[in-house]
């Protein structure tokens, strides 16, 4: 070989497949590309010949047709505008009479590979991939090493595009899931420390996704969600939001300590919502926040003493444990509390728990006083309540001002509700004093409610599909009502409606009665009456069993808790606990039994902003027969309150 | 699928307005984005808005808002990452980015945004794809001067060549002026940290974190390569152990696709063939363990009489740079109980200023020498609520509404985790001209720095 550098041998190359003698000489003009080929194989960059070589391809020759195509394959990554001049002969080879040309041409068209996708490319390849279903776990595996690289992109919009399709993919492996979750969280931690807001923002709401199904993911990395008092107001929501759903054993004293920094914050917005989220703390770590809820009262701020006592009156309904120090808390708060909320945590803390206050029957007393110039009637109803209840405990002080309120509520009051309920309790007064006590004093606490309330750990599956997605960034519920209106007018109803009860008329016992006794025939199911069934074992078993039917039924507009539990007693349901009236999510937990001793537990949720009602139900035996028969129960007595109410 | 863009001025006027697919509305939806945008509630975050099957999605930059609007529920991040790949875009075309820029530049915009989306979807946001259609020339306000004094210093130009850069030399058009070769040749790269701390009551320090990045601006011909080096202590992760010492160690590393890392392992040099405009080379993150020392301590001391409402803050703040350099723009922020009115002041030196703004105690101190120490002593009154009884309660707690001061600076030709740029190279000759001028600028500045009081 001569000792030329590259760039002579490529001028001398380039020169012999110009020369048109060489060209019209087929063996030598097949020489000449051999050498070019040699050199390629060689290492010297031979892409300067390029040109020549494309036009080289237009030959009848099949051998210096197979060269230039390994030539053309070789460079066109480098030469990517050169190599569309290619395309063209590769085009015209596709029709050629001749099989063997026809082949060669198609497999070098495909063998061609261009300048790789951009991040935007890769994203929207992403997405498109997701519409494909492995046929083989070892495809999958297969597909999941591919898109490894792409976990490491610099581009967050790829990052989790491929995250979604591990996720996806993945569904049956759940180690696969959290390994991807795990790598991830390098990308999302970065994107939440971002410069930019948006992305910020956006980030924080897919790592609250993340913490519904582990929660212990970013506990470590706790310190990247204080807030910065230079940032929005919409980012430090979600971060107080992220520090709430991340807090365990080890940070939870760092996490405390942060947020009772912002309780005191100029944003009396944001002051009350780090209250909120020490009172959501407060129930598993009930000591350390009572102590520090109690501390903020001495601030004798309105805005904070509200929501201090509001978080108070939600904390003793779900840990009487912490119902002393609350009470020992409470005095001297009403001084600094104006608003309707407040006034009615105040005072429902009072009449509930009154004979631990000393001085409540003077804090009610004033509340008394003041009356007529109340003007939220939802106080007064609450004074009424709390005045009758305080009134069972420490009769003496009560017993006058009692009369008092009682005659105002009646005689002066124009509110037609608190009229009514002032009544209602002078009439139940009347009837004596035994009657009174059975249906004013209701359990003080319901622990076993806050333990089915807190939300229980979801499965990854169950939020995959929305991930990289706007659902997370605009919230579960709210991503409900804008998909419901915005696809109302494109596939209607789409649930099943319970309308042959709607030609049967308004709801009566009797005619309820009747359908119980069709019920049972249809299904061979018979519920026994009288189910006694305490709350623990009612806890206990419903934690213990995994959820065997669940449903959605629609339910628009009000809702009368009362009617419904009624109607289930008839049906031979029992409920077991429930949300207060108007509390929003409104919740049930409902136990009934066969005669078989088949048990089925079951939960009511109703969303109000999703105008929708979620059964969920749990069976001690698996019985598909006698369940689906309990279900229909259950629909039937659901469908005819919402078909009577409308 | 993205059915218009447009972009807004921080009054809500409609600069720019391109519809891609005619699905949606008309030009309105501009007016009704601020509309909704002014009128929302204040816990809702205005990132994503949505209006009759509709969907807002904004980045703010600059003070202009970027929107897009969809009808379909696309990625975030990419929409998001879409934008401000676009606002980086427009400033490299134009200059920067701001709303008289793109007011003088509409037909350039519009010329950018017809080749960057195609009915919704992205074609490519490469600079340099985008040059060979872009036949639009930027209109610059001001010609490039030398003696824009009014920008020197605040970015702390540092050079190579003895010779400064002011900061808005960076900020021209990156095709501007085809015709004038020898403006092109410069190179700008820039070391930038954001440092957010915060500091317990006690003076222990709970949280460090440094998010830095390498950014780069090149007016040089595309294709041409250059050599970044590093410190050669430089290490990632916890355990690498590099050179004598402690080293100059961050917790992680991304770098941008660009960059060829052959000799990163060896050297710690980035091998780039950087296309012209902006480009962010490497990014990182730094916590908990800072090689050098916070910058700043505040000992604060707080006397509060609540009897009278008098309330006493002494403030001292030591700067525990090295000597030679500084601290510029050092602000305090302090937030002060409700209702404070009077503010008396004795300052340890005349070019500092303190004033109450918005219920809280700014404190300015221009430039702050390493190694010094200042002071400021603040006495304001407080009134007392009423019905408050006024004495009985310990007078020692601070009271409701008193910090945590927050501080923040610039610290030009500083960074925090000690990261340097050692050299940078460029293997490109420009023929007949002489050599490419080469700007290299490291400062950090303060994302938070919060004190506990």
């Amino acid at each position: 070989m001569p000792y030329l550098g590259s760039e002579d041998v490529v001028k001398e190359l380039k020169k012999a497949l110009c020369n048109p003698h060489i060209q019209a000489d087929r063996l030598r003009y097949r020489n000449v590309i051999q050498r070019v080929i040699r050199y390629m194989t060689q290492g010297l960059d031979m892409s300067g010949v390029f040109m020549e070589m494309v036009k080289a391809s237009a030959t009848v020759d099949i051998v210096q047709k197979k060269l230039v195509y390994l030539y053309m394959c070789t460079y066109a990554p480098l030469k990517p505008d050169l190599a569309l001049l290619a395309i063209n002969t590769l085009c015209k080879d596709c029709s050629d009479p001749n099989p063997m040309v026809r082949g060669l041409a198609l497999r070098s068209m495909c063998s061609l590979r261009m300048s790789k996708l951009d991040q935007w490319g890769q994203a929207e390849v992403l997405n498109f991939l997701l519409r494909y279903q492995p046929r083989s776990e070892e495809e999958l595996f297969d597909i999941l090493n591919l898109l490894d690289s792409f976990l490491k992109s610099g581009s967050p919009g790829v990052v989790m595009g491929a995250t979604k399709l591990f996720l996806i993919l993945a569904k049956k492996f759940p180690h696969v899931q959290t390994d991807v979750l795990v790598r991830v969280k390098g990308p999302l931690l970065a994107a939440c420390s971002s410069e930019s807001r948006e992305l910020c923002f956006v980030a924080l709401c897919h790592v609250r996704q993340i913490l519904h199904s582990l929660p212990g993911h970013f506990s470590s990395h706790y310190k990247k969600f204080f807030c910065s008092y230079s940032e929005p107001h919409y980012i430090k929501l979600q971060k107080v939001e992220v520090l709430c759903e991340l807090v365990n054993d080890e940070n939870v004293q760092q996490v405390l300590e942060e947020l009772r920094g912002y309780c005191t914050d100029v944003s009396a917005d944001f002051a009350q919502a780090a209250i909120f989220a020490i009172g959501s703390i407060a129930r598993t770590y009930t000591d350390q926040c009572v102590q520090i809820l109690t501390e903020l009262l001495g601030l004798r701020q309105e805005h904070i003493t509200t929501v201090v006592v509001q978080t108070f009156r939600d904390l003793v309904w779900l840990c009487p444990q912490c119902t002393e120090a609350v009470c020992q808390a409470l005095p001297g708060c009403e001084e600094n509390i104006q608003d309707s909320e407040g006034k009615q945590a105040l005072i429902w803390l009072l009449g509930v728990h009154g004979e631990r206050i000393p001085n409540a029957p003077y804090v009610l007393e004033d509340f008394v006083e003041n009356v007529k110039s109340e003007t939220f009637p939802a106080v007064k109803m609450e004074l009424l309540t709390a005045l009758l209840r305080l009134f069972l405990s420490r009769p003496a002080e009560c017993q006058d001002m009692l009369g008092r309120l009682l005659y105002y509520c009646i005689e002066e009051e124009k509110d037609m509700a608190v009229r009514d309920r002032g009544l209602f309790y002078y009439r139940l007064l009347l009837v004596g004093i035994d009657e009174v006590k059975r249906i004013l004093c209701s359990p003080k606490s319901d622990p076993t409610l806050g333990l089915l309330e807190d939300p229980a750990e979801r499965p990854v599956n169950s939020w995959a599909s929305d991930f990289n997605t706007l659902v997370p960034v605009y919230g579960k519920s709210r991503w409900a009502t804008i998909s419901k209106c915005h696809g109302a007018e494109r596939c209607g109803p789409e649930l099943p409606k319970t309308s042959s009860f709607a030609a049967s008329g308004p709801l009566i016992p009797e005619e309820n009665k009747e359908r119980v006794q069709e019920v049972p025939d249809s299904g061979a199911l018979m519920l026994v009456p009288n189910l006694q069934l305490t709350a623990d074992y009612f806890e206990k078993t419903w934690l213990s069993l995994k959820v065997a039917h669940q449903q959605v039924l629609p339910w628009q507009g009000e809702f009368h808790p009362d009617t419904l539990q009624m109607a289930l007693q008839v049906v031979n349901i029992q409920t077991i606990a429930m949300s207060r009236a108007g509390a929003r999510p409104w919740k049930a937990y409902l136990s009934a039994q066969d005669d078989t001793g088949c048990l089925f537990l079951t939960e009511l949720l109703w969303k109000p902003e999703n105008s929708e009602m979620q059964i969920s139900v749990k069976q001690n035996e698996t019985r598909t027969e006698t369940l689906k028969s309990f279900i229909s129960v259950l629909e039937t007595v659901i469908g005819t309150i919402e078909e009577i109410k409308s | 699928m993205i059915s218009q863009f447009f972009i807004l001025s921080s009054k809500g006027d409609p600069l720019i307005y391109k519809d891609f697919r005619g699905d949606s509305g008309g030009r309105d939806v501009a007016e009704l984005f601020y509309r909704k945008l002014t009128g929302l509630p204040g816990d809702e975050s205005p990132v994503v808005m949505h209006h009759e099957g509709r969907h807002f999605i904004h980045i703010r930059h600059s003070g202009l808002y970027l929107v897009v609007t969809t009808s379909e529920n696309v990625s975030p991040f990419g929409l998001l990452e879409l934008l401000s790949r676009l606002a980086t875009l427009l400033g490299d075309y134009c200059g920067s980015l701001g709303e008289g820029t793109i007011s003088r530049n509409v037909a350039l915009v519009y010329e950018l945004l017809d080749e960057v989306l195609d009915y919704g979807y992205v074609q490519t946001t490469s600079t340099e794809m985008l040059r060979n259609f872009i036949q639009t020339e930027a209109v610059v306000s001001k010609p490039f001067s030398l003696f824009d004094l009014s920008s020197v210093g605040l970015f702390g130009a540092e050079t190579q060549q003895s010779k400064v850069a002011p900061s808005s030399a960076a900020s021209r058009p990156v095709l501007s002026s085809r015709s004038d070769q020898s403006q092109k040749n410069e190179v700008f790269l820039d070391v930038v940290e954001r440092l957010s701390v915060l500091i317990a009551s006690n003076g222990s320090l709970l949280k460090v974190d440094v998010q830095g990045e390498i950014r780069l601006k090149s007016f040089l011909p595309s294709g041409s390569e250059m050599r970044i080096g590093l410190t050669e202590e430089f290490c990632v992760g916890k355990s690498e152990l590099r050179g004598y010492g402690p080293g100059i160690r961050v917790d992680e590393v991304s770098f941008h696709s660009f960059v060829n890392l052959d000799e990163f392992e060896s050297h710690r040099i980035l091998r780039l063939q950087p296309p012209q405009g902006e480009l962010t080379v490497m990014r990182y993150q730094l916590s908990d363990d800072l090689p050098s020392p916070l910058p700043f301590r505040l000992f604060p001391s707080v006397q509060w009489d609540r009897g009278s409402g008098r309330l006493q803050v002494y403030l001292k703040l030591r700067c525990d740079l090295p000597l030679k350099s500084q601290a510029l723009n050092v602000r305090l922020h302090l937030p002060l109980p409700r209702g404070v009115i009077s503010l008396s002041q004795e300052l340890s030196s005349p070019e500092q200023k303190a004033e109450l703004a918005e219920g809280a105690l700014r404190w300015d101190l221009p430039r702050v020498q390493g190694g010094s120490q200042l002071s400021g002593l603040f006495q304001m009154d407080v009134p007392r609520p009423p019905g408050l009884p006024s004495h009985g309660l310990s007078t020692s707690a601070p009271p409701l509404g008193l910090g945590p001061a927050s501080l923040s600076f610039e610290l030009p030709r500083h960074t925090c985790s000690g990261l340097q740029v050692r050299f940078l190279r460029l293997a490109f000759r420009p023929c007949g001209n002489a050599n490419p001028h080469k700007w290299v600028r490291h400062l950090s500045h303060s994302d938070a720095y919060v004190i506990r009081i």
